[in-house]
């Protein structure tokens, strides 16, 4: 067994560190999937379908959705901004506000929802200053967007810093010698060099908005049709004992985000691929 | 946009001037750069400083003044109230119970991963991930659906007495299961980059393969060790989403702190809920701060470990 599997064989101990890791991801994540894909396979088609096609089931998945998209466009541009001045630029406190960066992923999410939201309602810090602009941020869909920019932001950032340090002045410099102006260096020759890590960032914070829910249900106000995302609306279907709508939902949830992730995989092993040909 | 350059009249990045090569080649920072690149870079940092000041230090502060909004007695009040203590319990037992199942799992398979090649390790590495494409509430759907009562296996526990679903035992999988690919993640890229030289030379020198992993792997890894402990412990704290779904929300029992938080919260006793939501943030700060502090040391792990290259060094 032992030699058949590794090709080198000269350390011990792959037979019982491979068995007890196949045990464990076998217990925690193939099990669940084959129950829910089994209590789907034997359930009700019809039914599934039908949930599928109800009005509030569709409103929910294109809020999820588009929020989402939107939510992750946005962040790609201040990402892009932040990461680019965290990196390139020395000015007080910079350290700490890069140490920061990581508040959203080390923060609980309900933690932050409820932060969110007080700060935007109407009569919080920030609302306050955008009623008069007639810009409702909290219990609207706005306030989703915003929710999920703030889960969103520490994946674009940290997947462009080390992208931003890797490159060179000099090729800037080189395009400035050859006479391209600020605009021109930065369109032609550092936004393609950074454009892999940029959409990297922002698909990861898209397939994470996806499915977020912590930070989002406080925000969102939560009216059916409305501001009610899909996540919740999976929450809502087990409360309502529908287990079959509930699992519906989240496949194609899944089957969503998954796709997202494996798209940016596939792009990302061209552009390596594409690189290793070109130094090479 | 273009125009001709020439030798001695190099035009940098928005440095629209005149300027001698050799300070073009010191970088573009600095000396009498065109106002307007200033003014630019100026902008960029003031835009970005209020970015994150609104997005990330007033959250910060908010939890903080409502927390105290009544005072330190209500906020001291609030923190000690059995039900709070019962889900501060909760919280610390979960975090505990997911990060010992997650740090063997982890060892485990960066050992199997990280040191060993074979065929299937790419699809393993990525199912090791699939945790993170997954949303926190489907995350506590398939607990619910393999264990819950409607299930097969669930109606066995039943008859056996074993409640998983809106129990302990749920919340300690979801949380392990929302966490599962933190520690792993850490270690294999690690024990990938480190190589196999020195254990292979310890097992030459007739150690076994706990002795191996012990004094050789260990050490080696040890910062990328805590730093995925780290990572995973502030993440198992606040998980709310897988945990919400499997908990049942039965107070003082099955709420963690985060649940403890939106219960408060849907209730409108907004200072009891900021001033638990004050002890979750207090966490993250800290693992933050270690993360931090850790990162340096971090580094040095992250280094091949070759022998050969040591010894190109040495003349």
């Amino acid at each position: 067994m032992h030699s058949r599997f590794s090709n080198r064989g000269a350390l011990p101990g792959l037979g019982l560190s491979l068995g007890i890791t196949l045990a464990y991801l076998g217990v925690m994540l193939l099990l669940p999937w084959a129950a829910l894909a089994g209590f789907l396979a034997s359930g009700d088609w019809r039914a599934i379908g039908s949930t599928l096609r109800e009005p509030r089931v569709w409103a929910a998945i294109r809020l999820s959705f588009s929020t989402a998209l939107i939510a992750a466009l946005l962040t790609a541009v201040m990402g892009f901004l932040t990461a680019w001045v965290l990196v390139r630029y020395r000015f007080p406190f910079r350290r700490w506000l890069d140490g920061l960066i990581d508040l959203p992923f080390a923060l609980p999410t309900a933690v932050s929802g409820i932060a969110l939201t007080t700060l935007f309602a109407p009569n919080g810090w920030i609302g306050r200053m955008l009623e008069p602009l007639g810009v409702q941020a909290a219990y609207t869909p706005l306030g989703i967007v915003i929710a999920l920019m703030f889960i969103g932001l520490p994946f674009v950032v940290r997947t462009l810093q080390p992208a931003i340090e890797d490159l060179d002045p000099a090729m800037e410099e080189a395009a400035a010698c050859l006479g391209a102006g600020p605009w021109a260096t930065f369109r032609r020759v550092v936004f393609p060099s950074l454009f892999p890590a940029l959409l990297t960032g922002a698909t990861l914070a898209f397939a994470r908005g996806l499915g977020e829910y912590g930070s989002v249900i406080f925000i969102a106000g939560n009216l059916p049709m409305k501001t009610e995302i899909a996540p919740l609306l999976i929450v809502i279907k087990l409360e309502e004992y529908d287990y079959q709508g509930a699992a519906a939902l989240a496949v194609l949830m899944s089957l969503m985000s998954l796709s997202a992730l494996w798209a940016i995989n596939r792009f990302q092993a061209r552009v390596e691929a594409f690189r290793y040909t070109e130094t090479a | 946009m273009m125009r001709p350059p020439t030798v001695e009249n190099r035009p940098l990045i928005g440095d629209r001037g005149a300027r001698p090569l050799r300070k073009a080649a010191s970088g573009s920072r600095g000396t009498g750069a065109d106002s307007g690149v200033r003014l630019l870079r100026a902008a960029a940092i003031a835009v970005v400083v209020g970015f994150l000041a609104t997005f990330l230090i007033l959250p910060l502060a908010v939890v903080f003044r409502e927390a105290l909004r009544h005072g330190w007695r209500a906020y001291v009040a609030a923190i000690t109230e059995p039900e709070a203590l019962a889900a501060v319990r909760l919280t610390l037992c979960a975090t505990v119970a997911a990060l010992l199942l997650n740090t063997v799992f982890g060892l485990f398979a960066a050992w199997c991963l990280g040191k060993h090649r074979f065929r299937g390790r790419n699809l393993l590495l990525s199912l090791i991930d699939l945790p993170y494409a997954v949303s926190p509430v489907v995350a506590g759907l398939l607990l619910v659906m393999l264990f819950g009562r409607h299930s097969w296996l669930g109606g066995i526990l039943a008859q056996w007495g074993i409640e998983i679903i809106f129990a302990v035992p749920g919340i300690i999988l979801a949380t392990a299961f929302v966490t599962l690919p933190m520690i792993a993640r850490e270690l294999i890229p690690i024990m990938e980059a480190q190589g196999t030289e020195e254990e292979e030379a310890a097992r030459l020198l007739g150690a076994n393969g706990f002795q191996i992993f012990w004094h050789v792997t260990l050490p080696n890894i040890r910062w990328a060790l805590l730093y995925g402990i780290v990572l995973c412990t502030a993440r198992a704290m606040g998980e709310f989403g897988a945990v919400s779904v499997v908990s049942g929300h039965i107070r003082g029992s099955t709420t963690t702190l985060p649940l403890h938080v939106e219960i408060l919260y849907n209730e409108y006793r907004f200072s009891a809920a900021f001033a638990a939501a004050s002890l979750l943030t207090i966490a993250a700060l800290v693992s933050l701060i270690s993360k931090r502090v850790m990162e340096r040391a971090y580094e040095q792990d992250r280094r091949p470990h070759k022998i050969q290259s040591r010894r190109k060094n040495t003349p």
